[in-house]
This record gives structure tokens, C-alpha cells and sequence, in this order.
């Protein structure tokens, strides 16, 4: 089998993939990226609508143009990318890890990497993930596949269609079916609250007309061998009120109820996954359990804005280039865990008297929450929040100062992060 | 009109009716087998637990038993002649009370008496070292160790394959609708006008076949639909059993089960309830909650988060609950298969030796014949390559270097060979492939089949279905004035 070595290599070449790339490649380093699709940009290049860029490059860009400016680099610099190649295996060793990929092109090679940057993005949740009861005719899709479908493919799935789940992917693709000439009949969303941002539900749902049902559950899906219709109920103390339930004639259904890391890659090599996160469990510099195996991107936890995605893709790229130059972190790290409110903190680590990033998602909605930083019980940190939900991930950086080293010998005080 | 006459007729290419035409195939015979789906395995065969039962749940008296229990021997042969997937994991009966461990005994004094090799009654200590998911409540229970699983539509893939090269016809979409008998053989007449003559006929039509007998004016019989729902986990669930494990049997059923499958993922189920329509495919909200409810009791790291899919499938029951397996007394030279429920799958190889017995009694004469060839080349499958043979694979052909499904490692060469084998749906392909079969259930890869599919058979993608009849994908182009970006739209 042919080998080849390389400082690092990269699964994955969408945004966060090729972002880490180029800051590895930046800093002198022979480095590759591992892409499965024919080319590069990942999930991306089905997102044709507007709305990316705006913290990164000031401008609102569609999702191929985003793409565009991190491929353009990624062309002009001495990565090497392997296109419609997919990583098969990762084989931890004490000081390089080895990976086995396989495509039409490349055939079946070994790359053997000092450091491997895991960016394989993520996955959608499906029917059987949610167990929504009924038949099993066609007609049901993912919202990224019925996007993938539309903007890629040239095909309208169905005429009639009904989306279960209320999430940026569902608002935008009901706009998207408005305009390829298929009627939405509505937009299905089990908590009280829409899980997307205002501004889609507004140009998404509202300018067209499309009815969003709160608190409602799809209870049924009928139909023999393609979708007929489904049956949708009220919510009533958190069980469907069936009394109240009506039905929807449709054709199609779209599922757009959350996204999954895709990790069973990893998961195979012995990469640790935090059940929190659904992604790996990852130190201050965004490395895994695995020495030298990092990660950053959907594939780490599901971001929800394209410019974080690669903002965390080039602080894990930096992780990258010190692991290179002295190997793992020296200094023991502190535990940074979720506190009140927070479904998970990311990364689950600091060092002491740098500068630290993180990422979180809170289990509320509020308008004016604070944000909370307690370590070693006593809070070193706040913040307000205007306004806090699920659906959109809180980012915010801590200084250096802040987080001084504890006394000599003694483990860093673990960091608990609260919203209230 | 063609007067292409067959010496048999099998209607029905599931389970059943697949290993009778393999059976026949072994003789000079003109045989064809009949199926109103687009492909075969679409019926009851293809939504079952997989289990390849030991034989100790009925009593000898009952005809299933004996074919199950013959059935059960003969699967190690076909397995090594047909390479479907099959394991011989063993059967646990966990009990969890004295009260239940009467019954083990029970079913162990009938398993003796039916002949079942190696059953064996354990203590509570034997049951966890056997299993050790296991409840520790666990109080004792039966060990089958010739209990098995299979890849229910694979096996049936082969037997179908097996016969085809083998000389047996398989005419697909030819839902028998009408027969007349004139003397010397039936006319038969599909739903769309086809038409084919035969001297015998095999009633193998599964939940139809109370209708297919009517058509033949055969015994007058009603097919009772017993629906089974079952929850699919994905490859490494926390429940993984080692064997397949039962709860003590309730009067009607073998209860809810915990089944590990052959390529790795995990089954629970199936209820038993009887339903009115025959095409009731419903899971429901209810039955997921018991039967989570029941298998935890049994393996109780057992997880709902990890459910993947869920199928349901009805058993064909008759009166009677046995199967009817014999020469019609009504209709000439014609052969009831009908009551085919659990265990069906199991006794297949032995009812197909049954029925060949009976079609010789009825006065067909069987010559063997010299060239039968009763193994099939192995279908090269990335899942199962080493990194040696991948190589070497996607070096001559680079479509094996493809892969199209991430999740079950499914390669564009085992697409394109399952098309050109007639599964050209994204059913077919599916059974035949594992393609989207896996824990994204086609959220990666439908769109990649599709184009295969397409590129392969020359249909335009919304001619593409999920599995025949109504089922398209999708439902049309986009007009060209409508295939510009969003941007414009906004
Ligand atoms: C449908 C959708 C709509 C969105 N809309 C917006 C929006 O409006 N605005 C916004 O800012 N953000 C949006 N986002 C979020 C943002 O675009 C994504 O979070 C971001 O692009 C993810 O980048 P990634 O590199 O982590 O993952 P991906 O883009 O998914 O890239 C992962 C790549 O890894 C490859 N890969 C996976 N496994 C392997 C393997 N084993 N071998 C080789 N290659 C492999 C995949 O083919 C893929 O190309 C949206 C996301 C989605 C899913
Ligand atoms: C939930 C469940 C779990 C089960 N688990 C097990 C198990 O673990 N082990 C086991 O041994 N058994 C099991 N069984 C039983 C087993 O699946 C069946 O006994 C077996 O599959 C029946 O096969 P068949 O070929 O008789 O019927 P089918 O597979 O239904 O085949 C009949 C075929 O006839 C076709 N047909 C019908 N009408 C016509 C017509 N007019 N013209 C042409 N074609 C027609 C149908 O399309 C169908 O393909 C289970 C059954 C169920 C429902």
C-alpha cells in the first residue's frame, strides 16, 4: 500500500477543515486535507441562501461564496487536498497516528500524520431518531437532504409538504419550496417557541404566509407507498392532546429536528465522546483524549453560524501548530464544567493564564440573563445577555488575567459556568 | 400470444416461494415464480425478527414444528452454498421468577421431545456468564445454542438468484388477478394483462393467499393479519446481545424480543396484534413504550436514543394458528402454502422439501438434473474487505474505491452490481446493499443511489421509487426560471 507522511492531516474539507488547514499550513507545516465529496466547502455549497460571513467578513455572503474565499486559499497554498477520498480508519500510535483512505482516484493509501484535526461536520436527525409514529411510505426527507435535492440536484422532492421541526435548516427550506413552486403547509414545532432565529421566521414563514404551529407534535404519518397526509395534535401538559387533533393532506414531509456530530470515526480510534456535546471531550487547545488528534467544528458540537465554526476551526489550527512545535500542553489544565442552565461548556478545559474561548448552549429562554463564571466557587466573571435561548449558541472569551495559575503543584481550579 | 407452458407456477417470491423455486431448480422443470411487487422479499419476509428458531416453542403436533425444527438443521448448508449472512448465536428463555421458571421447564421437556440438540437449563449464574447484559434479576432460564439469526431479504436474494441461474423464471409487477383451468393447465392472468400457462401451482402469496386461492377456486380460508412491530438500533448499541434473548412465552407469542442482527445492529420487538387491513404498516407511539418497557426489564441497558428505524410486518395466521400446507382438495393439481407465520423463515428450506414431496404425489415427475448448481459466487462487499483487499479491489475497479453510503461502508460497485441484479429501487438496494440502512437512514447517500440508479438503467430520476408502484422519490425538476440561486428571489 502506498504511504505518505505529513505534519497534519485533516478529515474533512468544509469550513472548519479547511480554516484549520490553512492556519497549519500557515505556520510551515506539510499538511493535508482528506475530503469524501468532489470537492471541497462541505455542507456549505447547498446553503445558497444569504446570511453567512457577516461576523468574519463583514458582508452577507451565501454559503458557496463563504466557501469560495476558504477554497481560493486553500488552492493557492501548499496544502495538499485528496477529493472524493474518505478517511476509513484512524490508528492511534504513541508518536504518529495512521489513517487508511480509500476513493475512486486516490485508491487505498496510508497517510501517517503527526497531528490529525478531526472536521467531519455532522449528521441530521431522522424519523427513527424521534420515533414519530405511522407508515413508512417515501416522501420523508431530512431538511439538508431536501436541500442537497433542490439546490444541487435540480429536483423539487414534492408538491405538498409539511416540516416538523421549527430550526434555521426547516424555516429556510420552506421559503426554499415557497419559491421552487411547492406549497408549505405548514412548519410543526413541538416546543412553545420557534427554534430558529426571528429574523427567518420572519422572512421565511411570515412574508409567505406559512402557518407555524407552537406546541403542536406530528402524531402520524399515513400513507402507503407515498406520503398522503399527517395527523397533528395539540400539546397539553406535555402529551398530545388527541381530541384536538387534525389532519394535513400532504405529499412530503421534511424532518429539520437537530443535527448529530458525525463521530463514528472517531468514536472507532477511542476518541472520547461527551455525552453532552454528542462530540469529543476536548483540552484548552481542542485536543481529544487521542495525543495529537484534535477537533473543531460541527463534528466538536453543532455551531450555528458558519463564522464561529471557522473562528474555533483556527484557534484548534493554532492547538495544532504548538502540539507540532513541543508537543502536548506541558502545565496541568483546569475542568470547565456547565453549571445552572447550561447544557454544555466547549472546551471542557483551560490553561491557566491564557486567554480562553468558549462556546455554550443554555437549557432556557430568558430576556436578560446573566452569564456566570465561578471558579472555585466564587464568581470571577459576568456578564448580561440580552436575551438567551437553546437555538443559539452564547460565545465568549475569558483573558488571561483572569485565570491565574493556582499555587505551585496544585491543579488548577475547575471553572463552572452558569447562566441565571 | 405466447404459449410458453411452465410445469409449476409459484406465486409468491418470499420466503416461502423462493425456496421452492430454488428446490425445483434442481430438477428438469420448467419453473416460474410469480410476484406483484417490484422486487422480491417485499412481503412478510422482509420485515421479521431474522430469527432462525430452535424448535422448542411448539409442540411436535403442529406441522410448523416439525418443518421448523428440520428447517432450523438444513441452514448451515445453505449458508455456505449462498453466502447470505447467518450466525448460529444461540437462544436464551430468561426467566424471572419460580413461577416462570415452570414454564422454562416446560419448554425444555418439549424441546427434548421435538428433538432440539443441546438445550439446557441454567441457573441464574449460568444466564449472566451467557449473557452478561442480562437482567441480574435473572433467576434461571433455557440455552438453545442451535438458535440463529439471518439477513431474512438476503437469504431470500439468494434463493431467488440461485434459481434464476439455475433456469427458474422470475417474472416481477405480475400480480396474479385471474386463472382458469381448461383440462390441462391453468391460464393465469396478471393485473396488467400478462399471461402465462402452467400445470401446477404453488400458493405461496403470504397474506394474499386466502385471495390467490379464491382466484384458483381452491379451499376457502381467511388470512388473519397478526401485526409485529419492531424498533431497530444502531451498529454498537449499549444492548448488543451476545444470543437472542426471549422472555418467558405468553400464551399467544413469543413476548417482546432482544435481537442481536448479523451485520451488527440490534432488533426489539415484535408485538402481536391482529389487524383488519393487510397493507397496515403503522408503528405506534403505544407500542414503543411497551416494548421498551419489556426489553429493558430483560437487557436494561437498553436505550431509546439509539433506535435508528422502526418496520412493522404482519404474520399470514389461519384459524387454527398452524400452518396448511397440502394438496388443494378443491382446485386441480394446485398447492396451498398458506398460514405461513412465525416461524416461516425457519421452516422455509423444509416446507420447500414438503411441497416438492407433495407436487411428486400430485404426479410431477422430478428428474434431477445434471448440471444444477446449487451455490452462487460471493458478492464482493467493501464492509467485509480487509485494507489488503480493498486496495487490490479499488485498483481494478475504482467504483469499490467509492463509497457512497458512510454509514454501513457501502461501495458504488455493490450499487451498481445490486441494479444489475435487478434491485433497482431504493428498497432493493437497501436490502440488497445495507445502502441507507445505517444510523443517517440515506440522509447522506439517497441522493448519491438516485444518480447511480439513474445513470445505471437509463430512468429519469423521478422515475426512481422507494419500492415500485406509487412510491417516487421525487416529484419533478425545477422549471429553469426557477433554477437560479436565491439571491435573486430575495
Ligand atoms: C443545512 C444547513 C444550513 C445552515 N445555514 C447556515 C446559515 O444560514 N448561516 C450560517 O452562518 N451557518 C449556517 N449553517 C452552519 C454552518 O454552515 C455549518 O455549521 C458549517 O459550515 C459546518 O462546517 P464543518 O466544516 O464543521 O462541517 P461540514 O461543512 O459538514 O464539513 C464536513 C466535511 O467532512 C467531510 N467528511 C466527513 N467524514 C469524512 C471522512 N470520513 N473522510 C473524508 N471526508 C469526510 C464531509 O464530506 C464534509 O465535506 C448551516 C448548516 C447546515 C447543516
Ligand atoms: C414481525 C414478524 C416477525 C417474525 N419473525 C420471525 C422469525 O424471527 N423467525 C421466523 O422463522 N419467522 C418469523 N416470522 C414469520 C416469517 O416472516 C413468515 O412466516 C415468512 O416470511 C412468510 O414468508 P412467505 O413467503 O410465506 O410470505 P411473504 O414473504 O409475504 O411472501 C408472499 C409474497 O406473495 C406476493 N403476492 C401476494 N399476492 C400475490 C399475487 N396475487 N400475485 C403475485 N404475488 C403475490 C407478495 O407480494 C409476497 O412477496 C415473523 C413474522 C413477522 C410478521
Amino acid at each position: 500500500m502506498r504511504e505518505r507522511q505529513y505534519d497534519a492531516v485533516v478529515i474533512g474539507g468544509g469550513a472548519a477543515g479547511m480554516a484549520a488547514a490553512l492556519r497549519i499550513t500557515g505556520a510551515g507545516y506539510a499538511t493535508a486535507i482528506v475530503e469524501r465529496e468532489e470537492g471541497l466547502g462541505g455542507i456549505l455549497m447547498q446553503c445558497i441562501h444569504n446570511g453567512f460571513g457577516l461576523h468574519r467578513f463583514k458582508e452577507e455572503l451565501t454559503g458557496p461564496e463563504f466557501a469560495e474565499r476558504l477554497i481560493e486559499q486553500v488552492n493557492t497554498s501548499k496544502i495538499d487536498v485528496f477529493l472524493k477520498t474518505t478517511v476509513m480508519e484512524i490508528t492511534p500510535d504513541k508518536d504518529s497516528r495512521k489513517l487508511v483512505v480509500c476513493g475512486p482516484d486516490t485508491g487505498v493509501m496510508q497517510l501517517n500524520a503527526r497531528a490529525v484535526v478531526l472536521a467531519m461536520g455532522c449528521r441530521e436527525r431522522n424519523r427513527g431518531n424521534l420515533g414519530i409514529p405511522g407508515t413508512r411510505p417515501s416522501g420523508i426527507f431530512t431538511a439538508g437532504l431536501a436541500q442537497r435535492l433542490i439546490n444541487i440536484e435540480g429536483y423539487v422532492p414534492g408538491r405538498r409538504v409539511v416540516i416538523i421541526g421549527s430550526g434555521d435548516i426547516g424555516l429556510i427550506m420552506a421559503r426554499r419550496l415557497h419559491w421552487v413552486g411547492a406549497e408549505v403547509l405548514g412548519v410543526v414545532e413541538i416546543l412553545p417557541y420557534p427554534s430558529g432565529i426571528t429574523r427567518n421566521i420572519v422572512q421565511c414563514l411570515q412574508d409567505f404566509h406559512i402557518p407555524l404551529y407552537l406546541s403542536h407534535v406530528v402524531t402520524r404519518i399515513d400513507g402507503r407507498d407515498r406520503v398522503e397526509g399527517v395527523e397533528v395534535a395539540p400539546l397539553e401538559n406535555g402529551a398530545p392532546d388527541k381530541s384536538r387533533a387534525f389532519p394535513i393532506a400532504c405529499d412530503t414531509v421534511l424532518l429539520s429536528v437537530g443535527l448529530i456530530p458525525e463521530n463514528e470515526l472517531s468514536q472507532h480510534a477511542g476518541v472520547r465522546i461527551g455525552h453532552d456535546t454528542g462530540g469529543p471531550v476536548v483540552d484548552a487547545r481542542l485536543m481529544t483524549n487521542l495525543e495529537g488528534v484534535f477537533a473543531c467544528g460541527n463534528v466538536l458540537h453543532v455551531h450555528d453560524l458558519v463564522d464561529w465554526v471557522a473562528e474555533e476551526a483556527e484557534r484548534c489550527g493554532d492547538g495544532v501548530v504548538a502540539y507540532l512545535e513541543a508537543g502536548a500542553v506541558p502545565m496541568k489544565q483546569g475542568a470547565v464544567t456547565p453549571g445552572a442552565n447550561v447544557k454544555y461548556v466547549v472546551p471542557h478545559h483551560y490553561l491557566p493564564g491564557q486567554d480562553a474561548h468558549f462556546s455554550l448552549r443554555a437549557l432556557i429562554v430568558k430576556d436578560r440573563a446573566e452569564l456566570l463564571v465561578r471558579r472555585a466557587g466564587s464568581v470571577i466573571k459576568r456578564r448580561v445577555l440580552r436575551h438567551v435561548k437553546p437555538a443559539e449558541m452564547i460565545y465568549f472569551k475569558i483573558s488571561g488575567e483572569e485565570l491565574p495559575p493556582s499555587p505551585a503543584r496544585e491543579a488548577p481550579a475547575s471553572l463552572e459556568i452558569a447562566v441565571e | 400470444m405466447s404459449d410458453e407452458c411452465y410445469d409449476v407456477a409459484i406465486i409468491g417470491a418470499g420466503a416461502t416461494g423462493a425456496a421452492v423455486a430454488r428446490r425445483l431448480a434442481a430438477y428438469e422443470l420448467r419453473v416460474v415464480l410469480l410476484e406483484k411487487c417490484v422486487d422480491v422479499c417485499f412481503g412478510v419476509s422482509k420485515a421479521n425478527s431474522g430469527i432462525i428458531h430452535a424448535g422448542f416453542h411448539h409442540p411436535v403436533t403442529s406441522l410448523k414444528a416439525r418443518l421448523e425444527i428440520r428447517g432450523n438443521l438444513m441452514f448451515e448448508q445453505l449458508h455456505h452454498e449462498l453466502g447470505f449472512p447467518f450466525k448460529r448465536v444461540g437462544i436464551l428463555v430468561a426467566a424471572f421468577s419460580e413461577e416462570e421458571m415452570k414454564t422454562v421447564q416446560r419448554l425444555y421437556q418439549q424441546g427434548m421431545a421435538n428433538g432440539v440438540p443441546r438445550l439446557e437449563i441454567c441457573s441464574s449464574e449460568r444466564m449472566r456468564l451467557l449473557e452478561p447484559k442480562l437482567n441480574p434479576d435473572v433467576v434461571g432460564g433455557l440455552y438453545a445454542p442451535t438458535g440463529g439469526i439471518i439477513e431474512p431479504y438476503r437469504y431470500v436474494f439468494a434463493l431467488v438468484e440461485n434459481a434464476q441461474r439455475n433456469g427458474v423464471t422470475l417474472k416481477t409487477e405480475f400480480e396474479v388477478a385471474e386463472a382458469r383451468h381448461d383440462g390441462d393447465a391453468y391460464t393465469i392472468l396478471s393485473r396488467r394483462g400478462d399471461r402465462i400457462r402452467a400445470v401446477r401451482v404453488v400458493n405461496a402469496a403470504g397474506l394474499y393467499a386466502d385471495e390467490v386461492s379464491r382466484i384458483f377456486g381452491g379451499e376457502e380460508f381467511k388470512i388473519i393479519p397478526r401485526k409485529g412491530e419492531e424498533f431497530l438500533l444502531e451498529r454498537n448499541a449499549a444492548g448488543l446481545p451476545r444470543q437472542v434473548i426471549f422472555p418467558v412465552p405468553g400464551r399467544h407469542t413469543k413476548g417482546i424480543l432482544v435481537i442481536p442482527t448479523v451485520e451488527g445492529t440490534m432488533m426489539v420487538g415484535p408485538t402481536a396484534t391482529e389487524v383488519e387491513d393487510k397493507e397496515d404498516r403503522a408503528t405506534t407511539a403505544e407500542h414503543l413504550e411497551m416494548v421498551f418497557a419489556q426489553a429493558v426489564q430483560m437487557v436494561p441497558v437498553i436505550s431509546r436514543r439509539e433506535i435508528i428505524t422502526s418496520f412493522s410486518g404482519s404474520r399470514p395466521v389461519l384459524e387454527g394458528n398452524d400452518f396448511f400446507i397440502d394438496i388443494s382438495k378443491k382446485a386441480p393439481h394446485f398447492i396451498q402454502a398458506a398460514g405461513i407465520q412465525s416461524p416461516g423463515l425457519t421452516a422455509s428450506p423444509a416446507v420447500a422439501e414438503y411441497i416438492k414431496d407433495l407436487l411428486k404425489q400430485d404426479g410431477l415427475a422430478l428428474v434431477e438434473k445434471s448440471a444444477f448448481d446449487p451455490t452462487l459466487p460471493p458478492v464482493p462487499r467493501v464492509r467485509e474487505m480487509s485494507t489488503a483487499q480493498l486496495a487490490a479491489m479499488a485498483a481494478q475497479d475504482p467504483r469499490y474505491g467509492h463509497i457512497a453510503c458512510r454509514c454501513e461502508t457501502v461501495s458504488e460497485a455493490e450499487i451498481v452490481e445490486a441494479i444489475r441484479r435487478g434491485h433497482a429501487t431504493l428498497d432493493g438496494i437497501k436490502f440488497y446493499t445495507r445502502a441507507g440502512m445505517g444510523r443517517c437512514q440515506g440522509g447522506f447517500c439517497t441522493y448519491k443511489v438516485l444518480k447511480i440508479i439513474a445513470r445505471e438503467t437509463g430512468l429519469p430520476m423521478e422515475a426512481i421509487t422507494k419500492r415500485g408502484d406509487g412510491s417516487y422519490v421525487l416529484s419533478h425538476r425545477i422549471a429553469p426560471d426557477m433554477l437560479a440561486g436565491e439571491v435573486g428571489h430575495a
